[in-house]
């Protein structure tokens, strides 16, 4: 058996792909946080909360309409997404005239009432979602067990994140997106809905955090306070990529899931941490993020 | 008639035994104070149950004691030792509150302790699971209830060992309560002739358990032991069903695990667990009785073992202030150390010295969903470990109250 | 006019003083002294957000960590309580020196989530180091004498320490904020490229103003210790450091006076939601959301702004601070990038 640091091949790669699949979390939950930022220019405290709500509504869905796991992947970041476009015309567009922080306080204050709500209503010690029939049971890899259920959180957050660059970069949608966030001024004048845009970005962005959500519940229980562990470390990875860069979210969320991964097998205390010390270390060194423009 | 002439009896000997004990009740009110976690990692298995437990409690002693009324009062903690020690010290100091119960979260627990120790105060711990509140941390007015850490390794770990479970993997919650467990279970495994061939702390709290179950996996040993509880402990378990570790012949064992994880999980994912518990509802006649009581009020929830632990030490204090006529903290906990607890909870139980009640705790195994008559009936039980030999004896204490 | 208005200060400040020291004799003690520590370190924490226009998210690092080395250094090593709050005052000051080296560069909210993700990790150095204890955290602090001397060791008496270390914090504060240091400071949250161009080193002026917040808060993390003979977890985590801004803004950021009221209001309230669930955290939450969206100016703020509205004639100038060429003291906005 080939060891590398003392450390059995196979367990190596193991904690490789765990990473992966961690990271794919942090890539869907972190675009979703680069796209709102790059058009709100807020950073939405809240994501957490949304990420908590995707999960839930998928697991009341089930409990009280029967829906399903793959109607619910749908359905759930709808729900959530319509919420999220509520509650960007009722709240946050008071704020877009004044400083960036307000809308960080705001989202904080919102993401504390979400998260109680759910807190008071159904406690905190989680509520079972059982894996979709199709997606039980696993695949040997020689140097793991692959539950079949990760390979497709694997593969549904790249097509996610590829699906969402492919509307940015190659749709006109995407292209007037990409205008506002440079000059919303500019294509105001060219007669462009630029407030309807913000929402609806708005609205993607939170929607793309219930779909992670969702994808979260067969794997963790569906638990009110499951988004306020994350969401700390989503923020670094977005900081790590670069505020508002949809390239440098996905491509660090997998990157540091792997980091992760790897701290984990030679040091399992420090996992939780490592993260925010390589956040410290690139804004040392390169301080508007690995990706970013400006800081 | 004849009860109220016991009960007079008693009294006078206790107030001599006693000696300072004042025969009276201070503001003419005993209060009881439930302090625990309402809304976090502990609320669906003490939470609100724990105040329905006391206030069951107060009901069955008619309401009041002594001549004096009998008031429940709660509040959340939020699993904050800080929290916790300053609602404590208000009630104490402001509410006249005579006794703070059951406490879970081993800090909060130990802060509490201090609160009570230095006002005279009685603090009935059920929920907390730290050795240390009779041990290092012991107090005059301290008693521990339910279970702690040392029987839990001690049940677990012996039985599991003995059914051939030699090599032992920990996956430890990083924390002192983690810490304990781990500590506490891998001496009883050793003594019990098994080996520890590995172990690994996670953070805490923690959602993913991939990457350890995965080291754990590799490790080649018989049994990967979670020290940790909650929701930790249903993320855990969740995943390691999902990695097919139980498919590939290794056993989980949860070092505490209470009846509402179970509940939340469901008997396919915790069917065949062992596990060892302080009490279970469906344990004798009387247990049963008392849950039905508790679960029409509880919304069709069963208590724990930790809420049935409330109640019976409500109970039992409530009977001590009966007999002595006075709620002054050190006499009362001196007279339920004297009497024996018989009672819907325990059989024989006993106070020692160290604040420590002795019952026997139960080695239980989860039932599969074809041997589960319905909701709620999730054990069976394997074997009583009798109360001597569940918890750490008073030679190993290090309780500055016990005479060595 | 200014007179005047220097007499009404003064007669408020004294009718103050004395509230606060009769105050123990009505309300129950630790309470007070809890809202005492609070209103210091909110105080602290506005040094930053409201007259430098810095917000930090990492603020519970200072007071966290310095309670724990406060608790330590009086428990373990058995110095007095006037050691041990140094000692806190010390670890925030060198802490917030080592957060600022990194953060200063960044504005607005990249210095946000850069504070918080370095708060972060001290959160974990203070899960993991052995002397923090963990869960537990450090338990049954002793109050020892003052000096020696001086027993604290009643309800009462550590109220009216910890009174004496609040006004000495709070005193500090308002002399900085009304030296030019501290007009300096308001230049650069009005205009920083002004200030620059004045020849101003505002980085190094930014870097003073967060070190010496940071040590305040730690003065005030490692009194509030004294109060409750406890260090724990929860003044390090990052829910802490959303608090104390909760606190600065409903009382009123740029405003001597707001953190204080803030900080009262929160913590009466808290104590009186703890029986309630998550109570607490929703009511905290819409009140953040309430205070955002209509009372950006906080209570104290928007109670100055109505008096000032009521009294103002139309000749008079704001302040004396429009004068030397610096802003009104509340502020609609912080800066940011």
């Amino acid at each position: 058996m080939v060891d590398i640091l003392g450390v059995p091949m196979p367990v190596l790669m193991g904690q490789l792909l765990l990473g992966l699949i961690n990271g794919a979390f942090y890539a869907v939950l972190s675009l979703g946080l680069a796209l709102i930022f790059g058009l709100l220019n807020i950073i939405n405290f809240a994501h957490g909360a949304f990420y908590m709500l995707g999960a839930f509504v998928a697991w009341l869905a089930l409990q009280y309409l029967g829906i399903g796991y793959w109607p619910a992947l749908i359905v759930a970041p709808l729900v959530v997404g319509v919420f999220g476009v509520i509650v960007e015309r009722l709240l946050l567009k008071r704020l877009y005239e004044l400083d960036h922080l307000y809308g960080l306080l705001l989202t904080f204050g919102l993401a504390l009432v979400i998260e109680g709500t759910f807190r008071q209503l159904y406690g905190i010690s989680g509520q079972p979602y059982q894996l979709p029939e199709s997606l039980s049971g696993g695949i040997n890899l020689g140097f793991m067990f692959l539950p079949k259920y990760r390979a497709w959180v694997i593969v549904a957050s790249l097509v996610m994140c590829l699906a969402t660059w492919l509307i940015i970069e190659r749709t006109k949608l995407g292209a007037l997106m990409r205008a506002a966030t440079e000059n919303p001024d500019l294509v105001r004048a060219f007669g462009v809905n630029v407030p309807l845009l913000v929402t609806l970005t708005y609205g993607f962005g939170v929607a793309l955090a219930a779909f992670a959500g969702v994808l979260a519940a067969p794997i963790y229980s569906v638990n009110p306070i499951m988004g306020s562990h994350l969401i700390i470390v989503v923020f670094a990875v977005v900081v790590i990529g670069g505020m508002g860069s949809i390239m440098g979210a996905v491509v660090s969320g997998f990157m540091l899931g792997v980091f992760e991964g790897l701290t984990r097998v030679f040091w399992p205390e420090a996992s939780s941490v490592v993260i925010f010390v390589i956040m410290a270390v690139v804004l040392m060194v390169k301080p508007a993020g690995l990706f970013g423009r400006t800081a | 008639m004849s009860k109220l002439k016991t009960a007079l009896m008693a009294g006078i000997a206790s107030v001599a035994l006693a000696g300072t004990a004042q025969a009276e009740i201070t503001n003419n009110v005993v209060k009881i104070g439930v302090l625990d976690d309402m809304s976090g990692v502990y609320a669906d298995l003490a939470g609100e149950g724990s105040v329905l437990a006391a206030r069951m409690a107060v009901e069955d002693a008619g309401g009041s004691v002594a001549g004096s009324p009998i008031e429940v009062i709660s509040a959340d903690h939020q699993n904050k030792a800080d929290i916790a020690a300053n609602v404590a010290r208000q009630w104490i100091d402001t509410d006249q509150v005579d006794v703070v119960v059951d406490v879970g979260n081993s800090a909060a627990a130990l802060a509490v302790q201090e609160v009570t120790e230095t006002k005279g105060k009685v603090h009935l711990n059920s929920t907390a699971a730290t050795t240390a509140l009779t041990n290092e941390k012991c107090s005059p007015t301290g008693v521990h209830w339910t279970y702690d850490t040392y029987a839990l390794a001690n049940g677990t770990g012996k039985a599991l060992v003995e059914q051939g479970a030699k090599k032992w993997f920990f996956i430890t919650a990083d924390y002192a309560f983690g810490h304990s467990l781990e500590e506490n279970t891998s001496k009883a495994v050793k003594s019990a002739g098994g080996e520890v061939v590995g172990s690994v702390r996670a953070p805490f709290p923690n959602n993913d358990f991939s990457s350890y179950l995965l080291q754990a996996q590799g490790s080649g040993a018989d049994v990967i032991a979670f020290a940790n509880t909650g929701g930790d402990f249903v993320n855990a378990l969740k995943q390691a069903q999902e990695f097919g570790i139980t498919q590939s012949g290794q056993k989980i064992a949860g070092l505490l695990v209470f009846l509402t994880d179970v509940h939340s999980l469901g008997l396919e994912s915790t069917k065949g667990l062992t596990i060892t518990t302080g009490w279970y509802w469906d344990q004798d006649e009387d247990s049963r009785a008392w849950a039905d009581r508790f679960a029409e009020r509880n919304g069709g929830k069963r208590p724990t073992m930790v809420q049935a632990g409330v109640y019976s030490a409500v109970s039992h204090y409530l009977k001590a202030i009966a007999a002595i006529e006075s709620d002054e903290g050190k006499p009362v906990v001196d007279q339920m150390k004297q009497t024996p607890i018989n009672d819907m909870f325990a059989k024989n139980g006993k106070i020692r010295e160290d604040g420590r009640m002795v019952h026997d705790m139960k080695l239980v195994q989860v039932k599969t969903p074809d041997e589960s008559k319905g909701e709620w009936d999730y054990y069976k039980i394997l074997s009583n470990i009798p109360g001597d030999q569940a918890f750490m004896p008073l030679s190993e204490s290090t309780c500055d109250l016990v005479k060595q | 006019m200014m007179g005047s208005v220097k007499m009404h200060k003064g007669l408020w400040l004294v009718l103050g003083l004395v509230a606060l020291a009769v105050a123990p004799l009505v309300v129950y003690p630790v309470f007070l002294a809890k809202v005492l520590c609070f209103a210091l370190f909110a105080a602290a924490f506005n040094l930053l957000l409201g007259y430098v226009g810095l917000l930090s998210f990492g603020h519970a690092a200072f007071f966290g960590f310095a309670a724990y080395c406060g608790a330590h250094v009086t428990k373990v090593w058995g110095f007095g309580p006037e050691v041990a709050i140094l000692t806190g005052t010390a670890v925030g000051a060198g802490l917030g020196l080592v957060f600022g080296a990194i953060a200063i560069r960044r504005q607005g909210i990249y210095f946000a989530m850069v504070t918080l993700a370095l708060a972060q990790m001290v959160y974990f150095v203070a899960l993991q180091a052995p002397f923090t204890h963990g869960e537990d955290g450090i338990q049954g602090v002793p109050r020892r004498p003052l000096f020696g001397l001086i027993d604290i060791g009643s309800n009462i008496a550590i109220y009216y320490f910890v009174l004496a270390v609040f006004l000495i914090g709070v005193f500090i504060i308002y002399r900085t904020v009304h030296s030019p240091f501290g007009q300096i400071l308001k230049s650069i949250r009005e205009n920083e490229p002004r200030a620059i161009s004045l020849g101003y080193d505002t980085d190094r002026y930014k870097l003073i103003a967060f070190v010496l917040s940071a040590g305040l808060s730690g003065l005030a993390g490692s009194t509030k210790v004294l109060v409750f003979q406890l260090a724990s977890l929860t003044d390090v985590q990052w829910q802490m450091s959303g608090e104390v801004v909760l606190m600065t803004i409903l009382g009123g950021m740029g405003t001597m006076l707001g953190p204080i009221v803030g900080a009262a209001v929160v913590v009466s309230m808290q104590n009186y939601l703890a029986q309630v669930g998550s109570m607490t955290t929703i009511v905290q939450g819409a009140i953040f959301v309430v205070c955002v969206l209509l009372f950006r100016r906080g209570i104290v703020g928007e109670l100055a702004a109505f008096l000032r509205s009521r009294r103002k004639t139309p000749a008079e100038p704001e302040s004396s601070y429009q004068q030397a060429g610096a802003a009104a003291p509340a502020p609609e906005r912080p800066r940011g990038g």
